[in-house]
């Protein structure tokens, strides 16, 4: 489980994050959901540390990582696996090493180990063959999926994507959907998906934030999402046309 | 002032949460294939020219008849070993070299990759940038040998291909009233640029912020900086040491 207590962050004068507290259940695709520009990176970023928050803390299984100094911060992030938004894929290295690194890095297993777990973690997410092929053959899907098997080589506790539908046709982002939806009830680790796709949203999400100009207005699950009353959220939901359409009918 | 508080935060962090010693030793040996071997063609190019030109401009001014021949062999020497070899050659590994880190990073920082190495509680700077200074400071010192025989070569080819003196005048003038201490100054500069050019670029690329254009200033700054960090240096190495 990971806890949120009362994060801000301002850039400048800038507010970017305000007051902030949630909880994410293990075992849940836990989601951050939000237009462009509200808060919902930064507020990963707290989460991982790559981002200190100006107050806040946040505790992993009770652990506050925040106040943590550098030892055990580490030990922290060594269960954790996360998914960037562009991939983030190491161009020097071909998929399989990818995959291969945090084993490297991490562990001290053999390196005919570490082979056979990179390539059952690519196996999982549907490219056992493209193992050898360098970064830039991939398609953006494939290199979403490539950076899926990289944040599970490790066996996390905790998975965190960073807009994993982005630049992704509609098939692709399902796919990759339910793909990490799979992943989180299969290994029961906390998942937690930053995501302004309403598909996303309504196909995986088990416990939804909704943030609005760097301030949490809601906490929900997907089948309570259109209900909210809030006239921001529904802006946020009902901006799609199908959406909206679906709206209209059900009215 | 903040800039330079921050260069010297970031040369602490290279230290701090190490990976194992068989993780860097692997880096190091990639980086030095990176810098030094595929370097080596252009630095053999450059100096044997610039050793070859030498020779005919000294030669060239050299008008006087009283003026014995073998002097211009020895102006090429001191030329080479004080100067052109360690410092001319620094210039351009910044430019080959510097960009190349500093361009490097920054891509990796614009495209999260560096974000990733800490998300899986690696210390990014020092798994990244420890062995570039590390290859550097290996490499640059035999790349600096390396250029100072192949700019005295090319003088020697010149110089008796153009008839601009005799193979042994110019072999008298490269051991005559040599001085040892000049080759270590050759060598405390080529280590002490060494670690300027690849920290300072390797400083510029880490920290870049936005995107492609922001990667191209910082390459930009790595090798305008390293310059000046190379001149300013080189003046106060001959100062203390000369």
């Amino acid at each position: 489980m990971i806890k949120i207590n009362h994060i801000s962050k301002r850039f400048g004068d800038k507010v970017v994050l305000e007051n902030i507290s949630a909880e994410f259940e293990k075992g849940k695709t836990n989601l951050i959901i939000g237009s462009s520009g509200t808060g919902k990176s930064v507020l990963l970023k707290c989460i991982v540390g790559l981002i200190h928050p100006d107050t806040g803390n946040v505790f992993y299984n009770l652990r506050n990582f925040t106040d943590a100094d550098k030892e055990v911060k580490s030990e922290i992030r060594r269960e954790i696996g996360m998914l960037f938004q562009g991939g983030a894929l190491f161009d020097s290295k071909n998929v399989e090493e990818n995959v291969m690194f945090p084993l490297e890095v991490l562990t001290q297993m053999h390196a005919d180990e570490k082979r056979e777990r990179a390539n059952l973690c690519l196996k999982r997410v549907g490219l056992e063959n493209a193992n050898k092929k360098a970064v830039s053959e991939i398609s953006g899907g494939m290199k979403k999926r490539v950076g899926i098997a990289r944040a599970i080589v490790n066996n996390p506790n905790y998975l965190f994507c960073d807009e994993p539908n982005s630049g992704l046709d509609p098939q692709t982002s399902i796919l990759i959907d339910e793909l990490i939806h799979e992943i989180t009830h299969e290994l029961d680790i906390t998942t937690l998906v930053v995501t302004h796709d309403m598909n996303s949203v309504m196909g995986i999400g088990e416990n939804i934030i909704f943030l609005y100009q760097g301030h949490k207005l809601w906490e929900g699950n997907h089948s309570e999402i259109t209900d909210s009353g809030i006239e921001e959220l529904d802006d946020f939901v009902f901006a799609n046309k199908v959406m909206s359409k679906m709206r209209k009918t059900n009215s | 002032m903040k800039g330079f508080g921050k260069y010297v935060i970031f040369l602490g962090s290279l230290f701090v949460r190490r990976e194992s010693f068989s993780t860097y030793y692997k880096l190091v040996l990639e980086e030095c294939m990176q810098i030094g071997v595929k370097s080596a063609f252009l630095f053999i190019l450059v100096s044997t020219f610039i050793g070859a030109v030498t020779t005919v401009q000294t030669a060239f001014n050299m008008v006087n008849p009283l003026i014995p021949r073998f002097v211009i062999s020895q102006v090429v020497r001191e030329m080479t070993i004080l100067e052109l070899a360690p410092t001319v050659m620094a210039l351009i590994y910044a430019g080959k070299i510097g960009s190349s880190m500093a361009g490097g990073l920054g891509t990796m920082r614009i495209t999260e990759q560096i974000d990733a190495l800490e998300v899986m509680g690696v210390n990014s700077s020092s798994y990244l940038v420890l062995p570039k200074i590390i290859a550097s400071m290996m490499m640059y010192p035999m790349l600096v040998i390396i250029s100072g025989v192949c700019s005295m070569v090319g003088g020697y080819l010149v110089g008796t291909f153009a008839q601009l003196l005799t193979p042994t005048e110019f072999i008298s003038g490269i051991r005559f009233e040599f001085n040892p201490t000049e080759i270590s100054v050759a060598l405390v500069k080529s280590f002490v640029f060494a670690f300027l050019i690849s920290s300072i670029s390797s400083f510029k690329g880490y920290f870049t912020k936005g995107g492609a254009l922001e990667v191209g200033i910082a390459t930009t700054e790595a090798v305008t900086t390293s310059v000046i960090a190379i001149l300013l240096a080189d003046y106060f190495i001959v100062d203390l040491i000369l």
